[in-house]
């Protein structure tokens, strides 16, 4: 089934996620989000923020409930095709980059195409575009552990975009960058966001949010306590 | 300093620590026990199951291979030993010409200077003792040697009684236990020379001084009233080593009067004899325990290096607490010793039972039920595996100790980087999945230990070279050792009896009379389907120099289809040319080119050595010639075999059967030449299925050890790589690619290594059972067979990583990407 405009491209429905017998990390959450949305959640530690992101990027099931990404349900994938899903539908940012040191930042963003076994010129053009528009061309045949810490996320995002994921997810994104990579990663998202790019953001940064997100959510004890929409950015 | 507890100090610093509290300044002098150190390394221990199970397992198959080895060493000569130290037995038997050399003279050599006590003399002689009633028709009896002695009892070789008693009177002989021949009991008559003797004992001489005994008045009669030559046994006063056993001989022959000395035999060729059986599992079990002791070097090398490796955060905070650099060290030699001695133990257990049955036929030769292998065996052999163990623990415990506490409290994230970028970056190019050439590219991140997991494949490799190469050898062995095995139908002129053995009450019906064989090989020639055929009969005949004579095999008709291999010179063709078999060549200082003397009854014959052939029959004694090469000696051969070869096409199992119908009225049958059997080769191929499993299955867990280690350490980029969309099977993919290149260059590596090693044992173990093995048999590794072993590399490799690649796949991809 392909997916309409109008339907959300996040629907949670009752979505709840328990650990052993541990208290409820996420409890009967009931969450859409549209297309071209950013969402910023946010929340204290053990919140569930990082669970919901987990659920959404198809790395973890919820115990009850059901995970519906880009009209997919996610929450029944196998592994194999979970991991289909978020070569193909999810790019993932993630605070401490966790980019391949070994490899070069070319070679970093063009992984994801050559996991799902694209053309090579193609996946070639497509990375040369990204670390271009990204400003981080002159730097596609270093390794990531001679870049700053903004470099090194510009090249992380580059490869979250690299199969043209309809959802970007970012874990607290700014949270190992100085004030002034922050700041540079923050432009860079809301950029996406003005271009259509759905992101939803794991953050403890307001400051973040306020100025990429275009509806703010926040958890606490795995539950919904605030959903507020941007009026404007 | 008081304890200090560090619950949560990380999921490094081990639980039992922070759950104990430990006081390690309180425990410098312990390792074990309640302590905190003891705690530490139990924890160690426990924690790491994997790995202490491969160092139980490395340490088990070398200690139970060394126990073996040694084992069979030392004690398969030792049921021999201790019957013969029980009987006094005479470490030089020495025969002298009757008429060259008085009683009196004889008696005086025991003073000779080497002589520590002697027996003798007494009159001895070569005789065919016939059975009267139960000789089957035909059969030539053996020449026995038959010494005429009052008395069991003596200074030297005091013969044991083992059934009867010692003859007392003419008429009576007394037959050796092991030259007893087939119903001849106590009671049976036995003619020789138209003497009729009564056996009325059976006996055991454990360094067979003779066949049979009578009385000395008796043999002068079986003689026919010729002077007797005379026998002297004797005891020297050292007879440990070939050389001190020969000056013995010389200290008697020159007590003697010269050239009355007409042969001599020393109790080490008997000796030898007796430990044949296990003395040709020495060499390869020897090897084997070498390769298992390489290889727990090795392993317990990886496994250590990789506990410390890993543990680098755990070490600091130990020596945070106040562990003393020493006591870091020897908790990790104490991490590697409690495996190491589980396995010695168990190996030391396994080693001793795998000699009971390899060595139980020797003890039961001898009446012995000792433990096999010494006990010094069983502590020496575990003692020197666990110092090893130590000492190869000892270089990473020491590294650790020294480890900085400050610098490795600091580590962070796991170093996903490594060397060899360049090599990898190339490697990233190959039009190749990018989870293959991750894969490949992944050895050269961490080239040490690659190159460690290279070794175990390598070793992995060599054991199934070497064992491939063992067992082909030993089936080229079985078959080529055999040359009476010819042709593809074998026909007896005698046909055996077809009567159940074990109806009660009744004996087993004698053979009938042998059927005539020219009439046999005229029912052969006539029968369709028939290619060639040759005719055996088998004799003993006396051989110059050569006690007992040398059984000899006469063949008339065309011996195309008979199944020989030559280890040197060749097949006898024309009359008065003959092959023989290793140890005859040995035993009577022939070479292959020389001329042999063959008598019978005073007739003697004399045939050139033309070729060395391969044949563990008959103790590898055999003569075999042309029938016309010996038809002088007019011996009294045994009933002939034929062996029939069909032509191409002919089925040999109908044309036996149709040939049997055929001869049966003769009195022939006719079978399928059938396939050698031996038991001593089924245990030795028994015996290398599990030494090479065990090694295998060592080399396996090495292999999957290494890669438990490094996927532990790239748990980010694996993680990494799930979130980017690596699916469970590229997952697996890139985890045996990088084990499955270094598992080619180890096959290519540990597969001339195998070749060479097969090629040095094999020859050992042909010396060690008196034989040469022919270069035929030990050239055993064809082409196609090498590109498939070339292939075992690859399959330990990746058969040890299946289930870590697993493990990698299934890694909790959440956690793996927030590891700090």
């Amino acid at each position: 089934m392909t997916p309409s405009e109008a339907e959300p491209l996040i629907d949670l429905s009752e979505v709840g996620r328990t650990y052993d017998d541990g208290p409820a990390a996420l409890a009967g959450l009931n969450l859409r989000v549209a297309r071209g949305e950013a969402l910023a959640v946010l929340g204290p530690s053990g919140s569930g923020k990082s669970t919901l992101l987990n659920l959404l990027a198809g790395l973890d099931r919820p115990s009850t409930g059901h995970v519906t990404v880009d009209g997919l349900r996610v929450d029944t994938l196998s592994e194999t095709a979970s991991a289909r899903y978020r070569r193909g539908r999810v790019g993932m940012v993630f605070q401490f980059f966790n980019l391949l040191d070994d490899l070069t930042v070319l070679d970093n963003v063009l992984l994801p195409a050559q996991l799902a076994g694209a053309a090579r010129g193609r996946a070639a053009a497509r990375a040369a575009e990204l670390l271009e528009r990204l400003g981080v061309a002159r730097h596609a045949r270093v390794r990531p552990g001679r870049l700053s810490g903004g470099e090194r996320q510009r090249v992380a995002v580059a490869r979250a975009l690299m199969n043209r994921p309809p959802l970007l997810l970012a874990d607290e994104p700014t949270g190992a960058l100085d004030s002034a990579s922050g700041a540079d990663v923050r432009d860079l998202l809301r950029d996406l966001n003005a271009e259509g790019q759905t992101i939803v953001l794991v953050t403890h940064d307001l400051a973040l949010a306020e100025a990429c997100a275009t509806r703010t959510i926040e958890l606490v004890d795995g539950r919904v306590t605030r959903d507020v929409r941007a009026v404007a950015r | 300093m008081n304890a200090v507890p560090v619950r949560g100090s990380g999921r490094s610093a081990d639980g039992a620590l922070g759950r104990t509290g430990a006081h390690p300044a309180s425990d410098s002098g312990r390792s074990g026990g309640g302590g905190a150190l003891g705690r530490v390394v139990r924890a160690g221990v426990g924690r790491r199951r994997t790995q202490t199970a491969v160092m139980v397992l490395t340490t088990l198959l070398s200690v139970a291979s060394a126990v073996l080895a040694l084992g069979l060493l030392v004690a398969s000569g030792a049921p021999f030993d201790r019957a013969f130290a029980r009987q006094q037995g005479a470490h030089l038997t020495v025969r002298f010409d009757g008429a060259a050399v008085t009683p009196e003279r004889l008696a005086a050599t025991a003073r000779a200077s080497a002589v520590a006590a002697a027996s003798g003399p007494f009159a001895v002689a070569s005789l065919r003792l016939s059975a009267d009633r139960a000789a089957p028709p035909g059969f030539a009896p053996p020449p026995l040697t038959v010494v005429g002695r009052a008395s069991p009892a003596g200074p030297v070789d005091a013969v044991t009684l083992t059934e009867g008693r010692w003859a007392t009177a003419p008429g009576e002989i007394v037959l050796e236990r092991g030259s007893e021949p087939p119903s001849s009991g106590p009671g049976a008559r036995l003619t020789s020379g138209g003497v009729t003797l009564t056996v009325v004992g059976i006996a055991e001489s454990v360094g067979e001084s003779a066949d049979a005994w009578v009385v000395p008045e008796q043999l002068t009669a079986l003689a026919g009233g010729r002077p007797a030559a005379l026998q002297m046994l004797y005891r020297l006063t050292a007879a440990g080593t070939a050389d001190e056993v020969t000056a013995g001989q010389k200290a008697v022959t020159a007590a003697a009067p010269a050239g009355s000395v007409t042969g001599t035999r020393s109790y080490l060729d008997v000796r030898e004899t007796a430990r044949e059986s296990t003395a040709a599992f020495v060499p390869f079990v020897t090897a084997f325990a070498l390769l298992g002791l390489a290889m727990s070097v090795l392993v317990i090398g990886i496994v250590v290096s990789g506990a410390v490796g890993a543990a680098t955060r755990r070490i600091g905070i130990l020596k945070s607490l106040g562990f003393t650099p020493f006591q870091v060290g020897r908790a990790y030699v104490a991490q590697a010793l409690i495996p190491g001695t589980v396995g010695a133990v168990l190996g030391v257990g396994l080693g001793n039972a795998l000699a009971v049955p390899l060595m139980a036929e020797v003890a039961e030769v001898y009446g012995t039920t000792e433990v096999l292998v010494p006990v010094w065996v069983d502590l020496v052999v575990p003692a020197a595996a666990l110092a090893l163990v130590a000492a190869t623990a000892l270089a990473p415990a020491l590294r650790a100790a020294r480890l900085p506490t400050a610098t490795v409290l600091r580590v962070g994230p796991a170093d996903g980087g490594g060397r060899g970028h360049r090599i990898r970056g190339l490697l990233g190019r190959l039009p190749l999945p990018r989870p293959v050439t991750l894969g490949l590219a992944a050895p050269f991140a961490r080239p040490a230990r690659a190159a460690s997991t290279a070794a175990a494949v390598t070793f992995g490799a060599l054991a199934v070279t070497f064992a491939v190469g063992l067992g082909s050898t030993l089936v080229a062995v079985k078959a080529d050792g055999d040359p009476d095995r010819g042709g593809d139908v074998t026909v007896r002129t005698v046909a055996l009896p077809r009567g159940n053995p074990d109806t009660p009450g009744g004996a087993v019906p004698l053979p009938g009379k042998p059927a005539d064989p020219a009439a046999v090989a005229a029912v052969i020639a006539g029968l369709p389907g028939t290619d060639s055929v040759y005719r055996t009969a088998r004799a003993q005949l006396d051989v110059a120099g050569l006690k007992g004579g040398a059984p000899l095999v006469a063949y008339e008709g065309d011996t195309a289809g008979s199944r020989h291999t030559m280890v040197s010179g060749r097949w006898f063709g024309a009359t008065g040319e003959a092959v023989a078999a290793t140890r005859f060549l040995r035993a009577t200082g022939v070479r292959v080119g020389d001329a042999v003397t063959l008598s019978e009854q005073g007739r003697t014959v004399r045939v050139r050595i033309v070729g060395e052939v391969f044949d563990l029959g008959d103790e590898g004694m055999t003569l075999r010639t042309g029938a016309a090469s010996v038809a002088a000696l007019r011996a009294r051969h045994q009933p002939a075999d034929f062996a029939v070869t069909v032509t191409a096409g002919t089925d040999a199992a109908r044309y036996a059967e149709r040939l049997d119908a055929a001869v049966r009225p003769l009195g022939a049958e006719a079978a399928v030449t059938g396939e050698s059997k031996s038991s001593v080769i089924r245990a030795m191929q028994a015996l290398i299925v599990m030494l090479t499993l065990m090694l295998v299955v060592v080399a396996c867990l090495g292999v999957l050890n290494t890669v438990v280690l490094d996927s532990r350490d790239r748990v980010r980029d694996l993680g990494v790589f799930k979130a980017l969309g690596m699916t469970p099977r590229q997952t697996v993919a890139q985890v045996l690619t990088s084990v499955g290149a270094i598992g080619l260059v180890s096959g290519l590596v540990g597969v001339p290594l195998g070749v060479a090693l097969h090629g040095a044992v094999m020859p050992a173990m042909g010396r060690a059972v008196g034989t040469t093995i022919p270069p035929a048999d030990i050239d055993v590794y064809g082409t196609p067979l090498l590109v498939l072993l070339a292939t075992a590399g690859v399959v330990i490799a990746t058969a040890g990583a299946l289930l870590p690649a697993g493990w990698a796949a299934r890694t909790a991809t959440a956690r793996a990407l927030r590891a700090e």
